[in-house]
């Protein structure tokens, strides 16, 4: 069954097209969806994009968090619907307290737009679940604020519980044990700052953002939500 | 009565600072012998009304936990003033 995907889009939000076609193009029905919506009713799985959501003022995704649209996002991911955050999604489901920890501004200050090598570090995730550990892929960053941080605690339990997704190869921006993304503790919550959505093609460089969107349109297909 | 509350926040002792590394190595570089360390932070000042000091104190701490700083990773400080 075709998996209908929401994407959610915040005033100032702008990779949510390059979403859309990416997941279209593996079969998807995804549909833009505005922040000032409530009901996610008939989705199977919801995508963050990503952007700079209402203007990334105070710090990325404070504000989008208390858009309208973030008590059904919030609803339905803790109901075990699969929802991806990319880049400033990512910030925005740390900032809404869907995932542990935040992110920083990079180490050196920089504003980063390069391709990254990911490894694949757990397939305990929507993300990930069709993936093999050990995996590398080669996927685009592009960020000012993707140096992800959380305190000892959190670093052990998402190392024991398997919640580390993705890695890179070469930390560019200072990430904490390298974290590229991670997942909540069900795994049916991930946020990652590379762009999978920008490697769905050779012509782009890499496809291998296509096998991160495999497996999330697979968990979203079989979601019970 | 009206208020205006200052609200100072920092990145908490051990979290790194980029942006404070970065203005330390520039004011070496600019001359400046003696500088210890730097740490940056932004600063808002909201004016709101309240029927006391303590009230003002109250919101402003509440603001200030919900939208101006993020707990895992910051500090904030509030200062506040009646406006006469």
């Amino acid at each position: 069954m075709t998996s209908r995907i929401a994407v959610v889009v915040f005033p100032g939000t702008n990779c949510e097209h390059d979403a859309v076609v990416a997941l279209d193009q593996l079969g998807a029905d995804a549909s833009l969806v505005f922040h000032t919506e409530t009901s996610l009713k008939g989705f199977d799985g919801i995508v963050l994009p990503g952007g700079f959501a209402h203007g990334d003022y105070v710090r990325p995704g404070a504000i989008a968090r208390f858009s309208p649209i973030m008590d059904a996002v919030s609803a339905f991911g803790n109901d075990g619907g699969p929802i991806l955050g990319i880049c400033n999604g990512f910030q925005v489901l740390c900032e809404a307290q869907l995932l542990p920890g935040a992110l920083q501004k990079n180490r050196g200050l920089t504003f980063l737009c390069t391709p990254t090598t990911l490894i694949v570090s757990s397939t305990r995730s929507a993300l990930t679940a069709t993936a093999t550990v050990g995996q590398e892929l080669s996927i685009p960053i592009n960020h000012f604020s993707g140096s992800y941080t959380c305190d000892s605690e959190t670093l052990s339990m998402l190392r024991d519980q398997e919640r580390i997704v993705l890695r890179y190869r070469e930390n560019p921006n200072g990430s904490i044990d390298d974290i590229a993304g991670i997942t909540n503790e069900a795994g049916n919550i991930v946020g990652l700052m590379p762009h999978p959505e920008r490697a769905i093609s050779s012509l782009l460089g890499s496809q291998d953002g296509n096998v991160l969107l495999c497996s999330f349109l697979h968990s979203s297909s079989t979601a019970q939500v | 009565m009206r208020f205006i509350a200052r609200v100072e926040v920092s990145l908490r002792p051990g979290i790194a600072d980029p942006e404070g590394a970065t203005i330390e190595r520039a004011l070496g570089a600019l001359g400046f012998d003696g500088i210890a360390s730097v740490r940056a932070g932004r600063s808002f000042q909201v004016e709101l009304d309240a029927t006391n000091k303590e009230e003002a104190q109250s919101t402003a701490a509440s603001l200030a936990d919900r939208l101006l700083a993020n707990p895992i990773i910051e500090r904030y400080e509030i200062e506040v003033t009646e406006l006469s």
